[in-house]
């Protein structure tokens, strides 16, 4: 376990890994995003009572599902970067924390416009919808606060306790947010019947989470190769790959 | 396959617009949350590369074989 | 903290850092009265923006007296460390002998003292004005007294990471608008269940777990926040 950890930490061992990783990482979410938007965008059936607007839904839920995971990642960064102080942490955190963004901003706005067709409106404070908003502010928060400090050390550190908080609120704004939407939904909108879900629209719904998942470590993993690359700029072990090539 | 023409898959029974609205404010986010860092690398990588040479082409008045 | 004296207990230690706050929060009575009149100003401003009809009016009035409170409780948590920060008390108290939890929690109970207590106390009367049923105020007052020290304790947390900072006040509202958000929710809605002679009981349980559970994790998260900022 210690030296898995103290490998991870090390950024030359690290960067050849990650390296490889990505390698195979790239081509694997390409195939599978394109299996998945091929398969949900046309060999599906249109749903009986949305007919076809509710092909949103292989975009709109796995970036809401990758996006609440993505915080979670980014809180256990922060943390282990909190306890151990591990640099490679803070990079992750860092990493995570802009890609959890987009990610959120994406399932905002195709969840809007699923609403136009669907409810006839692009904005309806739907539970989802809202929670994915307060997320959203979740990320901001994380983002601003890490470009407001000037000593970036100090700036993982503060966003660490920042998404820990988070991650501890994070359940209970759902919680809420869903009484909320219940206690106040209009009789008209009701939209509980999506429960059953017919496997020939799950699996293609399934095939995409695994995408976005896919996804979200590339990117991450991207992200933190970029960073360690100009962060260690000056030191041998990079000299010497750059060198060799 | 569930559609029969490609104007019925551009179309979608008149919600085509929304999908494929909803399916480009995807793609092209993605898209560029891959490229950016790809593109920083890159940079990263050339301006590495160019301080290597620069350092060999400094040091390398008896020894050349320092580069490559 | 002289060497020859001997070692305050950590409840003395407590009691002194909470009256050496409230001391100096009572120096200034018109910090105190601040944020209570812009709690006044603020719902006044909302007859004059929808219109008097009383009805409309009661019907809002849940959610405008709770979402000015939230506003004038962030106004206030940007101060909260801000002066501590700026004389050096901070490094000191991050110097001494007790947890740093411990005695960052004396001082935001005397700030909570005099922000969202008073706040809670005074609320009825906003309240009247801008028509709530009087089944509601009792509701009213409890649910802001349990949901401002929920607010408190956050907007300590979101404090205590920009205090360091130098425009950290647009930054704070950004971290805590939205740990804010179950609050806002439960608070307004045990209210209007109040007024409709519904069940506030259990959100007023709900409030009162999440003021615990607060009181509990956030002193943690808040020394651990000010260590960041004395260090950065």
């Amino acid at each position: 376990m210690w030296t898995i950890i103290h490998k991870m930490g090390s950024p030359p061992w690290f960067f050849r890994f990650s390296g490889v990783l990505v390698r195979w990482l790239l081509p694997i979410t390409i195939s599978l995003l394109v299996m998945g938007a091929f398969w949900g965008l046309l060999v599906a059936p249109p749903d009986f009572r949305q007919g076809n607007s509710y092909r949103i839904i292989y975009i709109h839920v796995p970036a809401a599902v990758v996006a609440l995971a993505g915080y979670y990642v980014m809180a256990l960064a922060g943390a282990v970067s909190l306890i151990w102080r591990i640099k490679m942490a803070d990079i992750t955190m860092r990493a995570a924390a802009p890609v959890g963004a987009v990610l959120t901003a994406i399932a905002l706005v195709t969840g809007a416009i699923w609403g136009k067709p669907t409810w006839g409106a692009w904005w309806v404070w739907d539970a989802r919808i809202t929670s994915m908003l307060i997320l959203f502010f979740l990320y901001l928060g994380v983002v601003a606060l890490f470009e407001a400090y000037e000593n970036k050390t100090a700036a993982a550190r503060a966003c660490a306790v920042l998404s820990l908080v988070g991650t501890v609120n994070i359940p209970i704004i759902y919680k809420s947010v869903d009484w909320w939407y219940s206690l106040h939904q209009p009789a008209s909108i009701k939209f509980t019947g999506e429960s059953a879900i017919d496997s020939s629209m799950l699996y293609p719904l399934l095939l995409m989470i695994l995408a976005f998942y896919c996804l979200f470590a590339l990117t991450v993993l991207l992200n933190m190769r970029a960073e360690l690359l100009w962060a260690h700029r000056e030191s041998s072990w990079l000299k010497q790959l750059a060198g060799g090539a | 396959m569930y559609f029969e023409s490609l104007s019925a898959v551009w179309h979608m029974d008149g919600h085509g617009f929304y999908v494929w609205l909803a399916y480009a404010f995807t793609a092209i986010p993605l898209a560029l949350t891959v490229w950016l860092p790809i593109n920083r690398i890159r940079q990263h990588w050339r301006w590495l590369q160019a301080e290597q040479r620069r350092a060999a082409s400094a040091s390398s008045g008896s020894a050349n074989e320092a580069g490559g | 903290m002289s060497p020859d004296r001997p070692l305050l207990s950590l409840q003395a230690a407590f009691t002194r850092q909470f009256v050496r706050h409230m001391r100096s929060l009572m120096a200034s009575p018109a910090d105190v009265a601040n944020p209570l009149l812009f709690f006044f100003m603020v719902v006044t401003l909302f007859p004059l923006g929808l219109g008097p009809d009383p009805e409309r009016l009661a019907a809002i009035a849940p959610g405008i007296l709770w979402v000015v409170a939230l506003l004038a409780s962030l106004m206030v948590s940007a101060k909260l460390f801000a002066s501590d920060f700026e004389d050096g008390s901070l490094e000191q108290l991050a110097l001494a002998p007790y947890p740093l939890a411990v005695l960052v929690l004396a001082e935001v109970a005397a700030h909570w003292l005099t922000t969202g207590f008073l706040l809670a106390l005074v609320s009825p009367l906003f309240a009247i004005m801008l028509g709530l049923p009087e089944q509601g105020l009792p509701t009213l007052v409890a649910s802001l007294l349990f949901g401002t020290m929920c607010l408190t304790l956050i907007g300590a947390v979101g404090s205590a990471l920009t205090v360091s900072i130098r425009r950290g006040g647009l930054l704070l509202s950004l971290l805590i608008i939205p740990l804010n958000v179950p609050v806002l929710i439960f608070g307004t809605t045990a209210v209007a269940e109040a007024v409709i002679g519904g069940n506030p009981e259990s959100w007023l349980a709900l409030l009162a777990g999440l003021a615990l559970g607060s009181l509990a994790l956030t002193p943690l998260a808040i020394g651990a926040a000010l260590r960041v900022s004395l260090d950065s």
